[in-house]
């Protein structure tokens, strides 16, 4: 299913159409929309430089991480970055978003370090991230940079959307990323989004911007409030380590198509595996203790026929409960141990009984008295 | 002997074994706490364990929230003289209680900016070997959020340019936040934020079941970067602060 995500970004846009635009999204209680995006970035990367993709280069806008971050990340998947870098270009918005060191070299003695040779070369970095239209023109020109002017397309990945929308509105950002999919040179757009950051809007937004809305959600959820004892901490373990993964696909012909996954996270980075049933997840949190939990199925036919005194048979006959005397309204005399007012015509030879004796006959039934009203204290 | 009853933090901190080079370079440390249970210990346990003998760390702390006498009161009882190791250029102490003062032409934001051009001065100022044992410590961000006005956005700029900090020195961030001023709120954007920016979190909660003499509260340790989540209580004594599993203290 994350391969889907990645054959629609690799197959990138028809003529004339809008770029097809994934948004990743996570919230606090499972959060790994770093490692899918991490995993789509190297996996589209990988077709663009084998020329699998109609994208021929990638544009990563870095907010949240260092350029040096993804470059390692590649490097670690195997790609020659020296040698790919007419592939790759990455906007530095995270070293200087916001000109401080700009503005402070300009001041005192403030020595800006000089970047690696290496990240140079592949980083531009950007230092008005509060002004979207300049954003705009540097990420084209860093794209057409890449695969010249013309018909040939690159792709986009932005890390991540959250600190845009801290600098500018919700309605710059939209137009931000829906000029982008207008674009006629880019193939496909990836963005990393975290819910709990926004207003619901600002997420819908984003979502009705996108074709396809993978998000990301905890194995089990917490009970609020009860953070503090042990059953939960081992959910919180549980939650670290796996989630379940939604993915949302809009398709061109009109339909949408929603499948779920199941990820885990281990230190060599991400794998998604198909969901268990349900039942495989929750015998793992059966306690183990020494008594069965379980209703055999005899068991569970047993309890389904006990008819409880105050139930309706739902066959027109009138209700007579039985209150443990022998002499009933209608003068028939009946054994003291049925206590169901209905007979019921069940084969079944299991049918559980409930067995009542009255303490005393003298009361009458139902009484409101309070027997213990006679006491003389 | 300290060593031996803050094992269990120092181990879910991999602070156990070698502390030289600092093993939490490159990395950002949140520390969340709320009234019943104060994560100051943490605070103090770390900026121990970074100004111990047996390595060459330097640390700089900002402090919003008590002078300087407080903590060199605290540490001396942990075995740390903070007044010598000042002197030594091994703890620079920036303290940040008179912020708040009305200049002229100073907004929130020109004074975070002016703190951050002083962090990089004084990082870029030692040795170059020694910037990745260089701990930030922010005591704590909400009363820095209180002193930019209420201006969380200036705060979140600020801790971002400490952030590109660590990737630039690969020194380390470790900062203290309340859970429980922000828990009104609908949205606690500010809070949520330093969760996602945090390799290292940890929480200190009380128990579920309440006061207890025996048990202060429990520390929750996520551990992003080994992917290792644990869990014990602890008691702060007068000396030390003892960590323990549940039901062996």
């Amino acid at each position: 299913m994350a391969e889907s995500i990645c054959r629609a970004l690799r197959d990138g846009a028809l003529e004339g159409e809008l770029a097809p635009a994934l948004t990743i999204k996570d919230s606090v209680a499972s959060p790994f929309a770093l490692q899918v995006f991490s995993h789509v970035l190297s996996q589209l990367f990988s077709s663009i430089l084998a020329g699998k993709s109609q994208s021929r280069g990638l544009v990563v806008v870095s907010f949240s991480r260092s350029p040096s971050f993804y470059l390692d990340l590649l490097k670690n998947k195997g790609t020659d970055i020296a040698s790919s870098n007419n592939q790759i270009q990455i906007l530095d918005c995270y070293s200087d978003p916001l000109g401080w060191k700009d503005q402070l070299a300009g001041s005192r003695n403030f020595t800006a370090l000089s970047n690696e040779v290496l990240v140079s070369s592949t980083a531009i970095v950007f230092r008005e991230v509060k002004h979207m239209d300049k954003l705009y023109n540097s990420i084209i020109e860093l794209g057409k940079g890449l695969v010249g002017g013309g018909k040939i397309r690159f792709s986009i990945a932005i890390d991540s959307v959250d600190e845009m929308l801290r600098h500018a509105p919700v309605s710059s950002v939209a137009r931000f990323l829906s000029n982008l999919r207008s674009h006629d040179q880019i193939s496909s757009i990836f963005w990393l989004l975290h819910s709990d950051l926004h207003e619901a809007r600002v997420t819908a937004v984003l979502e009705y911007l996108s074709s396809i809305v993978a998000s990301l959600e905890p194995s089990h959820q917490l009970a609020n409030g009860q953070r503090g004892d042990l059953e939960n901490f081992s959910l919180i373990k549980h939650n670290s380590k796996k989630g379940k993964f939604h993915v949302r696909f809009k398709k061109r012909n009109g339909r949408v198509r929603v499948m779920s996954e199941e990820v885990h996270i281990e230190l060599s980075g991400i794998n998604f595996t198909s969901l268990p049933s349900e039942g495989a997840i929750n015998q793992g949190l059966v306690p183990k203790v020494q008594f069965s939990l379980q209703l055999s199925e005899k068991e569970r036919i047993d309890k389904a026929n006990v008819v409880l005194p105050f139930e309706h048979q739902g066959n027109g006959k009138p209700i007579q409960i039985y209150d443990g005397r022998r002499s009933l309204v209608d003068g028939k005399h009946e054994r003291p141990f049925a206590a169901v007012e209905n007979v019921q015509t069940n084969e079944n030879c299991g049918s559980g009984e409930i067995i009542y004796y009255r303490d005393s006959d003298d009361e009458m039934p139902d009484s409101d008295e309070d027997p213990d009203d006679d006491l003389d204290i | 002997m300290n060593q031996r009853s803050s094992n269990l933090l120092d181990e879910a901190l991999g602070l156990d074994q070698v502390i030289e080079p600092w093993p939490l370079r490159g990395q950002v440390v949140a520390i969340e706490d709320q009234v019943e249970t104060s994560g100051s210990f943490v605070l103090h346990h770390l900026l121990k364990r970074s100004l111990s003998p047996n390595s060459s760390n330097v640390t700089i702390f900002i402090a919003f929230s008590q002078p300087f006498s407080h903590y060199d009161r605290i540490l001396r009882k942990l075995g740390c003289n903070l007044v010598s190791q000042r002197d030594n250029s091994r703890f620079f102490f920036f303290d940040m209680l008179k912020l708040q003062c009305p200049d002229e032409g100073i907004t929130p934001e020109g004074g975070l900016i002016a703190l951050y051009g002083k962090i990089h001065k004084t990082i870029s100022a030692l040795p170059e070997i020694s910037w990745k044992n260089v701990s930030i410590i922010i005591d704590d961000l909400s009363l820095m959020e209180v002193a930019a006005n209420g201006s969380s956005d200036y705060v979140l700029d600020f801790l971002h340019y400490c952030r590109t900090l660590t990737s630039e020195f690969d020194c380390s961030l470790i900062t203290l936040n309340h859970e429980d001023i922000y828990s009104s709120e609908d949205r606690p954007t500010f809070f949520i934020q330093m969760e996602y920016l945090a390799d290292i979190l940890i929480k200190a909660e009380p128990l579920a079941t309440g006061l207890a003499t025996d048990v202060h509260g429990q520390l929750t340790v996520s551990n992003k970067g080994r992917n290792k989540v644990s869990n014990f209580h602890f008691k702060v004594k007068e000396n030390v602060v003892e960590c323990f599993y549940p039901g062996r203290s």
